[in-house]
C-alpha cells in the first residue's frame, strides 16, 4: 500500500528494490560471464578501449573443460555431497530425538540441558579448530571424510534441535495421549504419531543442515590434506590458485558449478527454508 | 466372519507384552536419557573435549609434533605485547561493529520493501536470499575477481560513472582492504537480516499502522512508534546471532586477503590460523582462538538473559 503520486512509488519503492536486487545478484552474473569468457577477453585491462565487461563476444566452454578434465573437481563434488548428506542424516537423527526429549518429556535438568545445547550452537568453529585438529589426528580420522562427517554435526545438531523443538511444541499433546491410551509405547507414540506431523520441520532442518555443511570451510581446510579427499571450497582454493597465479576462468566455473547443488535444493524448498529461518528467529 | 466379530467384541484389557527394554523406555527420565545420549556423545566428544583441550594447549608451548611444556599464562602475556595481535583485535571489533550497523540498516530497509505487495514478490524474495545460500568461499572468489585492480569491473563502472579518476587497488591498499572485506561481508549478511526481519514484520498487524495513519501519523512516525518497538525482540536475536558469526569470521578474509596487506585485514580467526596452522605454534594459536571466548560469552549471556526476559513477559 503506497499512497501518493506515481513518482513516489518509483523513488521510495521500485528504484531501491531494483538496486538491492542488482547489487545482491551481480556477483553471480559476473561468475557466469567469466565462466564462458575466453582468456583473450578475460585478461583485458579495464582501461582498455575494447573492454566489454557485461557480455562476451565469443563464449567458450574451455574453462569448464579444464576444470573437469585437469582437476579433481568431480571428485570434490562427490566428496562434498557424501559428507553433507551423511552429516545431515546424523544431525537430523540426533536433533529429532533430542528435540523431542527437550520439548515433550519431564526430567531433571531439562532446562539447563536445553540451554547447554543452545550455547554450543553459538560456539564458532574458528574457536575450536586447533585443538580439534589434534583430536582428529589422535582418533586417526585425519584426511578422511569421517573427520568432517563427525564434526559437522556439532554445529548442525544444536540448530536442528532448536528448530524441531519449536515444531514439537506446536503439536497438540492430545494426539500422543490418544495413541498411548490405545496401547502405544512412548517410543511408538513418538515415531508413529509425533514425527510424521513434524515433517515440514524435519525438511527445513535438513535443508539448512545440508547447505551449512556444503558451506563449511575451516574444518575442511585444516582436517583434509590430500587433493582427492578435499571438498569443493577447499579444492578450488588450493588447486586453482597456485601461488600468485589464479586460474580465473576455471575458478569461476568451479564456483558456479559448486553452487548449483545448493541452489537447486534451495529453489525446490525455498518456502521451507524461509519458514525455517522464520521459526528459528521467533523461537 | 464369526471369528472377527468375536475378536472385535472382546474388550481390550491388557497392554501388549513388553520386554525389559520397553519397560525402561516407559520411564520418562530414562527415555529422555536415551534420546539425548547420541547428541551428548557427539557434542561432548567434538565440542566440550576440544574446548578443554584448547584451554590446556593454550598454557603450553606445544608445536606441531611436539607435546610442549606447561608455561602458564606466558602465551597470553606474549599476545599482550604482540602488535599484530593488537591489530587483529582492533580489526575484529571494527569489522564486527561497522558491518553489523550496515547489515541491520540495509536489511531492515530491504525487509520493509519486501513487506509490501507487488508482483513477483515470492520470486524476488527467493533471489534476494541467494548470497546467503551460496557457499561463502565460492561467492567470495567472485568478489576477489571483481576487485582485481587490473581487470576490475567495479573500477570500470565507477570510472564511467565519473566517480573515480584513477584505478583503485581495492585489496592491495592497506587503507582500503578492510573496507573491501566489510563490503563483501555486508553483501553476504543483508539477505539474512532482511528475511529474518521480514518474518518479524509479518507478525505485526497492519491494522495498527492503518489506525495510526487515520490519526494522522506520517510514515516515519508510524515506523518509529509502532513498527520498530514491535520488531525489537526479533532484531535483538538476529543481531546477537550475527555478531557472533561476524566476530569469528574466517572464510571471507582468508580468500580475499589472507589477513594482508601488512596485517591490515587480520582478524582473530585468521591470525589464529596463521600462527596455529601456518607457523605450527599450536599453543599460541590456541591462545589466540581462546581470547575470542570472553567476548562471545558476553554476547551469549546477553542473548540468554534477553530471551528469558521476553519469555517471562
Amino acid at each position: 500500500m503506497i499512497e501518493g503520486a506515481r513518482w513516489r512509488r518509483w523513488v521510495f519503492f521500485n528504484l531501491p528494490l531494483a538496486l538491492f536486487v542488482l547489487g545482491l545478484l551481480f556477483p553471480f552474473y559476473w561468475m557466469m560471464v567469466t565462466t564462458v569468457r575466453p582468456d583473450a577477453e578475460l585478461y583485458r585491462p579495464w582501461m582498455a578501449p575494447n573492454y566489454t565487461p557485461f557480455w562476451t563476444l565469443h563464449p567458450t566452454l574451455d574453462h569448464i573443460r579444464y576444470l573437469l578434465d585437469e582437476t579433481l573437481f568431480s571428485r570434490w563434488m562427490l566428496n562434498t555431497f557424501f559428507i553433507s548428506v551423511a552429516a545431515t542424516a546424523i544431525s537430523l537423527f540426533c536433533g529429532l530425538l533430542a528435540g523431542y526429549a527437550l520439548s515433550r518429556l519431564k526430567f531433571p535438568f531439562a532446562g539447563s540441558l536445553g540451554t547447554g545445547i543452545f550455547i554450543t550452537y553459538l560456539v564458532p568453529q574458528t574457536l575450536l579448530f586447533i585443538p580439534l585438529a589434534d583430536i582428529i589426528r589422535n582418533f586417526r580420522l585425519g584426511d578422511t571424510p569421517w573427520a568432517l562427517i563427525l564434526t559437522y554435526p556439532t554445529f548442525l545438531i544444536p540448530f536442528c534441535t532448536w528448530l524441531l523443538m519449536g515444531y514439537f511444541k506446536a503439536i497438540p499433546r492430545e494426539l500422543e495421549e490418544c495413541a498411548r491410551i490405545d496401547g502405544a509405547t512412548r517410543w511408538q507414540a513418538m515415531v508413529y504419531i509425533v514425527f510424521p506431523v513434524a515433517v515440514p520441520g524435519i525438511l527445513s532442518a535438513g535443508i539448512f543442515a545440508f547447505t551449512l555443511s556444503w558451506n563449511e570451510f575451516i574444518y575442511a581446510l585444516v582436517f583434509l590434506s590430500s587433493p582427492e579427499q578435499k571438498t569443493v571450497s577447499v579444492g578450488i582454493t588450493s588447486e586453482l590458485v597456485r601461488g600468485d597465479v589464479f586460474y580465473w576462468g576455471s575458478l569461476m566455473a568451479g564456483a558456479l558449478l559448486g553452487s548449483v547443488p545448493v541452489a537447486l535444493i534451495y529453489s525446490f524448498f525455498v518456502e521451507y527454508y524461509v519458514a525455517g529461518i522464520t521459526g528459528s528467529v521467533k523461537g | 466372519m464369526a471369528v472377527d466379530s468375536v475378536a472385535a467384541a472382546r474388550p481390550y484389557v491388557a497392554a501388549p507384552r513388553r520386554g525389559p527394554i520397553t519397560r525402561v523406555l516407559e520411564h520418562e527420565p530414562w527415555f529422555a536419557f536415551f534420546l539425548l545420549l547420541p547428541t551428548a556423545v557427539l557434542l561432548g566428544l567434538f565440542i566440550a573435549y576440544p574446548f578443554i583441550k584448547g584451554v590446556l594447549l593454550a598454557v603450553t608451548d606445544a608445536k606441531v609434533g611436539v607435546p610442549g611444556n606447561f608455561v602458564g599464562l606466558q602465551n597470553f602475556a606474549v599476545l599482550m605485547n604482540d602488535s599484530i595481535f593488537r591489530i587483529a583485535v582492533w580489526n575484529t571489533i571494527l569489522y564486527t561493529a561497522v558491518t553489523t550497523v550496515f547489515k541491520l540498516a540495509l536489511g531492515l530497509w530491504l525487509a520493509l520493501l519486501l513487506n509490501r505487495h507487488f508482483r513477483a514478490k515470492a520470486l524476488t524474495r527467493a533471489f534476494v536470499l541467494l548470497p546467503f545460500i551460496i557457499p561463502t568461499v565460492l561467492s567470495t572468489f567472485a568478489w576477489k575477481w571483481m576487485f582485481d585492480p587490473t581487470f576490475s569491473v567495479i573500477n570500470w563502472t565507477l570510472f564511467h560513472l565519473g566517480i573515480i579518476r584513477t584505478r583503485i587497488n581495492w585489496l592491495g591498499d592497506p587503507g582500503l582492504a578492510l573496507i573491501s572485506v566489510m563490503i563483501v561481508n555486508v553483501w553476504r549478511g543483508v539477505p539474512f537480516y532482511a528475511i529474518s526481519l521480514l518474518a518479524g514484520l509479518q507478525t505485526i498487524s497492519p491494522e495498527l499502522a492503518e489506525a495510526a495513519a487515520i490519526d494522522g501519523a506520517r510514515p516515519w512516525q508510524r515506523f518509529r512508534y509502532i513498527t520498530w518497538p514491535l520488531l525489537l525482540p526479533v532484531t535483538m536475536v538476529v543481531v546477537l546471532f550475527s555478531v557472533i558469526q561476524t566476530f569469528a569470521d574466517f572464510q571471507l578474509v582468508y580468500v580475499l586477503t589472507g589477513g594482508g596487506p601488512a596485517n591490515a585485514t587480520q582478524l582473530f580467526a585468521t591470525y589464529a590460523y596463521q600462527i596455529g596452522v601456518g607457523t605450527g605454534l599450536l599453543g599460541e594459536g590456541a591462545a589466540i582462538s581462546l581470547a575470542m571466548f570472553p567476548v562471545l560469552l558476553v554476547v551469549v549471556v546477553v542473548q540468554l538473559l534477553y530471551i528469558r526476559r521476553v519469555e517471562t513477559h
